[in-house]
């Protein structure tokens, strides 16, 4: 059976139904993605603390321009189609699917940065800063966690009271293994760690790996969904606008390697397939077009 | 995109399949891309230039994300030309957005029934 008004649009809507379907799609992607941004302002307003310069923003930055262009050239391909340049739809198209790998590339690469690194909370204010001597030295290692966790936090201009034993200790595990927790470590039987501090902050000076014993670990997070509201927060959008890139990617993949057959028994239906997975494609770009600012720059 | 309004026997519409036409759209869709790319240098200065104002800093880089978002709307998605239908699936959309998020942010301060702060009520 023919599918109805897959090329000629419907007398009624002045559309065919392909692209009255995926505008509602993109109405209901709309309305997911708001409830996730309404989330976001919600849990950020409410929050005592909110942490600042967590992830790259030249990473970040890059990955913009990659969307954008690929935004360029899947228009760009829907054109060649509408001009009856089949090459050239492949040639964008390809350019395309290659931007939309790049994209989750250095997105699975910040994701990697993210789960080997750790922060490391002690179980009382006066073993908080034995650690923070051993990690920065005797005489400034409090201070220099203190503007760890003063600039993390952005308290310059805040009421809020430092406290040693609230102070995350930001660093990499010995191996950087993936995932681990206190409980994880203590299963493998550990009683110490090896743990390389992060530099002090505005510097790029690692300091050496100090051991810690595990007794005095509070707890123990890599920069995962649980680590805190933040990532619980940028796991989720991040990761559900990458899905959403993944998805996008497989759908115009498809419409470049079935391109032929498809040019030979109906070029303007192949048209109008490129143009709703266009659709779909410039609405991901969209959404990340909110997410840079908010997610990295504010 | 291709809206088929040659097939609307309007003879004041612009035929949107002509190569005439594509061509046309083609400089505007390498304009809008490089108006994106700006904007995206833009966005990020902003952030380097460090605005004391958090309510500033907010308000120039939402704007920037809307103008941007905008420009894709309304070139690449083709919003700025498109059937009635389509505005009409937007119009209920915006609609229940501003809902959505209207009611989530009018919630913030709103405290569970039987919720104690220092023992008491909230």
């Amino acid at each position: 059976m023919e599918i109805p008004y897959a090329v000629k649009p419907r007398p009624d809507t002045g559309l065919y139904n392909a692209k009255l379907g995926i505008w509602l799609f993109l109405a209901s992607e709309v309305m997911l993605f708001g409830g996730l941004f309404s989330s976001y302002i919600l849990l950020r307003v409410g929050a005592d603390l909110w942490p600042h310069g967590m992830v790259s923003i030249p990473v970040g930055t890059f990955n913009t321009f990659v969307l954008i262009a690929s935004s360029v050239t899947v228009v760009m391909s829907w054109a060649s189609l509408k001009l009856g340049r089949l090459g050239d739809f492949k040639k964008y198209m390809a350019l395309t699917i290659a931007c939309a790998l790049g994209f989750l590339g250095v997105k699975s690469f910040e994701y990697h940065a993210k789960f080997t690194h750790y922060d490391v909370w002690f179980k009382d204010a006066a073993t908080a800063e034995k650690y923070f001597k051993a990690a920065y030295g005797e005489e400034k290692g409090v201070e220099a966690a203190r503007k760890l966790f003063v600039e993390r936090f952005h308290l310059h201009n805040t009421k809020a009271v430092y406290e040693a034993n609230q102070v995350q200790l930001p660093g990499h595990l010995e191996g950087n293994p993936l995932f681990a927790t206190h409980r994880s470590l203590a299963s493998a039987k550990k009683e110490t760690f090896q743990f390389t501090p992060d530099a002090p902050f505005g510097t790029h000076d690692h300091p050496k790996p100090i051991e810690v014993k595990l007794s005095d670990v509070e707890r123990l997070s890599a920069y995962v969904p649980k680590h805190s509201t933040y990532f619980a927060i940028y796991f989720t959008i991040t990761a559900l606008h990458g899905l959403h890139v993944l998805g996008g990617a497989i759908v115009l993949a498809y419409f470049l390697f079935t391109a032929n057959t498809w040019w030979k028994k109906n070029p303007e239906q192949l048209a109008n397939r490129v143009e709703v997975g266009g659709l779909f494609w410039h609405f991901v770009d969209l959404v990340w077009i909110f997410l840079f600012p908010i997610i990295y720059l504010l | 995109m291709s809206h088929d309004h040659s097939s609307s026997h309007d003879p004041s519409h612009v035929d949107h399949n002509s190569p005439e036409y594509i061509q046309k759209t083609i400089k505007k869709y390498l304009a809008v891309g490089g108006i994106l790319f700006g904007g995206t240098v833009l966005t990020v200065a902003m952030y380097y230039v460090h605005i004391p104002s958090v309510f500033w800093t907010v308000t120039i880089a939402l704007l920037i994300a809307t103008v941007k978002a905008g420009f894709v709307a309304a070139v690449f998605m083709h919003l700025s030309d498109e059937r009635k239908m389509i505005y009409g699936v937007l119009i209920c959309t915006v609609f229940f957005l501003i809902g959505l998020m209207g009611l989530t942010l009018w919630a913030m301060n709103d405290f569970p029934f039987f919720t104690l702060v220092d023992g008491k009520p909230a």
